[in-house]
């Protein structure tokens, strides 16, 4: 008995210990898989935030460079006779007097040596076009200064600016110079005496739309998406909030709440281009409104953001506890005193949340705008919901099909912009929800 | 604008008529009377009295005046003017309101004649409609006010009118569907009385460019969708071998393996992803996803144009990230949490409990989610109107440019303002066809997810 238990207990034992291993390898192979799962897990997720760390890296530091804008240190005599104005001080006189005949004076006397044609052409090219707009204002501002003389920062080229920000190049001989050789001894003056520098871009934020990168300004955008979000907001917070308090308080169940309920489902997926061709055929071709103008745009938004802010309106009705209708009806509330009085000053914050993040998103939209015509070039800031407007994203897609390098980096601005006011009203729907979020 | 400060007087009188309202009801009860209705009730019901007719009677004026205002113009015309076809009649009266209204040079004297005509009537119909409206808010506002009494139910009535307008409202939704139904079907009918449907739906050529002229060469327009087709799938399914893995591999290890800590900063983070406007990725497209591409594709000998599909759909891929990662979120987390216990009882490891229990028992939601984002992914505009290009080439080659329906429905309409072309009907066919795509995937989506909920409640 006892040598059979022995001849069987050797492999016994061998037959566990290399069980043992097989287990010991697996499990190790197991551990390594589940390892390997983890760090693949870990590394979507580091990827994804990557892209977005790329993608604002991008923008940020493409951007940065357009709050800054070159000018020219110039002494501008304001001289009536080169402003071709004589005498006359009206304000139509002043409007339309020579300012570029001021600046290419001022550019003559400080280099005196220059003096044919063509070299004065060249020595003007490193203003902007757009350089006596600034000297217009000041005139206009204070007529007096006629006839003084007066150092003026004056705004470069876009060439002249996206060299001195080292985006082009300004070495002679370098591929892609767009400057001559005097042209570069020129701005080597300049530099040398202090007289070319970066200051912050004032025009970005109070200029219009404009075919010169460095006058084109973003005021006429903002002023085109403030207007069209407050259409927006008026039409779509109203309904909004009435659609989901019918819905949840009121509405019996019965086939037509099913209706709108799925209908309120299905439009929150419809893609916002064809948002767009309603604008189109509706508002503008059946209604003939005008095109271009932030009222139909507002109108397309408010039809894009309502059933976010339905269905928002709704989740925050529903968490108001039931409690609270059965005291207030308990107290001989009627059903609406119950909903105006108790149940909606309660979901208010939550709503409002629901808005503001409805009309970030209706801030980003783009395509639904292209339809109804907000892709028209417009200089003036816009005065009214009728006037033709641009909006901050429709600014941005303008820009960004500009071919002249200088928009890229105003393009990236503008999104830097955008983003700005993107964040400050996510920021605000954060903290609505942080300071009047309830737990029941 | 008179309407606007016709609106707001009538406003200012509504709630004048409402502190009216509730002082009688209150001078009412001051007499001893119980009364039925809180005071404010009574003012309401003056104010709702007072206001809405005049709003509805200026609302039915600001829609019908300008039909009213041509037609008693037409009427005063001479007869030689009146006599001419509609199409030239509605030159003069376009010629007329220019006179009138922007101060235009009138071509002759029966025009400047209208015009005087044109501008006297809508005068008086302006002065018409302010006495009208006046006088409605004051019968109104005295017939309401005649009404209070103790025991009038006014709450009632005031609740019934409140019920009436919340319904409305929640009809609006109902009415856009029907509009964007209505007005696709409406303008696509009218191209497919130039273009037969099997020619749209089946035709392999995209080249809506309309002759001008007769004898114009190469420009016959043709209106094949296919190319457009391929290019939205190719595009699409891009987008979503880029969003799928990672989004469903962050929100496994979000919901399964993350500390608390990073699921705060993480998840935030990827949100971020799909708070930024579409025109921006675009913009990242052009900018930097392309030039990369294709320095890469230099490098390895593949030769990758400056508009392609791969840069198109990789952007589209990483804007939709968020959108599977949080619905797969969802749906992972709706497992019940035995099912996993029951397996790490047995001995499986967690990524063996993930792949083989949890991912399976949450697999219907998962597709729903794709689905979604498949249908976001066709429906997107502006990213490929920014990066994918306009040429409607029919290539399953990522490398290459092609286009999709929501870019031809984009360059189709914008800028060309004539409604009787092809070539902007085109938009609306394509826009039906994505309407109709993107409707069907949603409803089979959100079938299959709520399906899958009923299982585990």
């Amino acid at each position: 008995m006892t040598d059979m238990a022995e001849i069987t207990a050797a492999p016994a034992a061998a037959q566990a210990a290399a069980r043992t291993d097989v287990i010991a390898r697996r499990l190790a192979r197991r551990h390594a898989a589940e390892r390997r799962f983890r760090a693949i897990g870990i590394g979507a997720v580091v990827v994804s935030v990557a892209f977005l760390g790329t993608l604002l890296f991008n923008i940020l530091s493409n951007g940065f460079g357009a709050l800054l804008q070159t000018r020219i240190l110039l002494d501008v005599a304001f001289d009536p006779a080169v402003m071709d104005i004589g005498e006359r001080r009206d304000a139509d006189s002043l409007a339309a007097a020579d300012y570029g005949g001021l600046v290419k004076a001022a550019m003559a006397a400080r280099f005196p040596e220059v003096a044919s044609r063509g070299e004065k052409r060249e020595l003007n090219a490193l203003l902007s076009n757009g350089a006596g707009d600034a000297l217009r204002r000041m005139v206009q501002d204070d007529p007096r200064i006629i006839g003084t003389t007066r150092p003026i920062w004056l705004i470069a080229s876009s060439d002249l600016d996206m060299a001195v920000k080292g985006i082009m190049p300004r070495q002679a001989g370098a591929e892609g110079l767009r400057f001559s050789e005097r042209q570069l001894a020129w701005i080597g003056k300049l530099e040398a005496e202090g007289a070319l520098a970066r200051q912050f871009n004032t025009r970005l934020f109070t200029a219009g739309d404009s075919r010169e990168p460095e006058l084109a300004g973003l005021l006429g955008a903002i002023v085109g998406s403030a207007f069209s979000l407050g259409i927006t907001l008026l039409i779509c917070f109203p309904i909004g909030v009435a659609t989901a308090v019918y819905l949840e308080e009121f509405a019996p169940k019965n086939r037509w709440t099913d209706l709108i309920e799925v209908n309120i489902n299905n439009l929150a997926a419809v893609p916002s281009v064809v948002f767009g061709l309603l604008g189109l055929a509706i508002f503008l071709n059946t209604f003939g409104l005008p095109r271009s103008a932030p009222l139909v745009g507002g109108l397309v938004l408010a039809l894009i953001s309502l059933p976010t802010i339905i269905i928002a309106g709704r989740a925050a009705l529903k968490a108001v506890p039931p409690s609270i209708r059965q005291a207030a009806m308990g107290l001989g509330a009627s059903k609406l005193q119950t909903v105006t009085d108790h149940v909606l000053p309660l979901a208010m914050p939550g709503m409002l949340t629901g808005t503001i993040l409805g009309m970030a998103h209706a801030l980003g939209e783009t395509a639904p705008l292209l339809m109804i015509g907000m892709v028209a070039f417009i200089v003036d800031i816009p005065a009214g919901p009728l006037d033709p407007a641009a909006v901050l994203p429709v600014q941005v897609y303008l820009w960004s099909d500009s071919p002249e390098r200088g928009f890229v980096e105003k393009t990236s601005a503008a999104i830097i912009v955008l983003l700005v006011f993107l964040s400050l009203m996510n920021l605000a729907a954060i903290w609505l929800r942080k300071k009047f979020e309830r737990r029941w | 604008m008179p309407t606007i400060l016709l609106t707001l007087v009538l406003l200012g009188l509504a709630s004048a008529a409402y502190h009216l309202g509730r002082g009688k009801a209150l001078s009412v009860s001051a007499d001893g009377a119980p009364l039925h209705s809180l005071p404010r009730y009574h003012g309401y019901y003056v104010a709702l009295w007072c206001g809405l007719p005049a709003l509805a009677l200026l609302v039915a004026w600001t829609v019908l005046e300008p039909q009213a205002l041509r037609a008693l113009m037409i009427a005063a015309l001479p007869p030689e003017l009146r006599g001419l076809s509609s199409q030239h009649l509605s030159l003069v009266v376009n010629e007329v309101r220019n006179v009138a209204l922007h101060g235009a040079q009138p071509s002759s004297a029966a025009v400047a004649e209208a015009a005087r005509h044109y501008t006297a009537l809508s005068a008086t119909g302006s002065w018409l409609l302010t006495a009208l409206c006046a006088a409605l808010a004051v019968a109104g506002l005295s017939w309401g006010r005649s009404r209070i009494h103790a025991d009038a139910r006014m709450r009632n009535a005031v609740e019934r009118v409140v019920g009436v307008a919340l319904v409305a409202c929640s009809t609006v939704a109902i009415l856009t569907t029907i509009g964007i139904v209505l007005s696709l079907i409406f303008e696509s009918l009218l191209f497919f009385e130039h273009v037969p449907l099997h020619a749209f739906l089946f035709g392999t050529e995209w080249s809506p460019q309309m002759a001008i002229r007769a004898d114009q060469v190469g420009s016959s327009g043709a209106f094949g969708a296919v190319p457009l087709f391929a290019g939205t799938l190719l595009i699409s399914a891009i987008a979503l071998a880029v969003a799928v893995p990672l989004g469903l591999l962050s929100a496994i290890y979000m919901s399964e393996y993350a500390q608390p800590r990073f699921r705060a900063v993480a998840k935030p983070l990827l949100e971020i992803l799909a708070g930024i406007p579409t025109v921006v990725y675009g913009f990242f497209a052009v900018l930097t996803i392309s030039p990369f591409l294709r320095a890469v594709g230099a490098r390895l000998g593949l030769g990758i144009e400056a508009e392609s599909a791969l840069a198109a759909g990789l952007v589209m891929g990483i804007m939709i990230i968020p959108f599977v990662s949080s619905l797969s979120d969802d749906v992972i987390n709706a497992v019940p949490q035995s099912l996993r216990e029951g397996a790490l009882g047995l001995g499986a490891t967690r990524s063996e409990t993930v792949i083989q229990v949890v991912i399976p028992a949450a697999l219907p939601g998962i597709i729903g989610g794709v689905l979604l984002a498949a249908s976001r992914a066709i429906g997107e505009t502006m990213i490929v109107v920014m990066a994918a290009g306009m040429a409607a080439n029919l290539t399953a080659n990522p490398f290459a440019a092609v286009t999709t329906v929501t870019v031809q429905i984009v360059t189709l309409l914008v800028g060309d303002q004539e409604f009787d072309s092809p070539k902007t009907l085109a938009a609306f066919a394509l826009g039906l066809v994505l309407f109709c795509v993107t409707l069907a995937l949603n409803i089979v989506a959100l079938h299959i997810v709520n399906k899958y909920r009923e299982k585990y409640d």
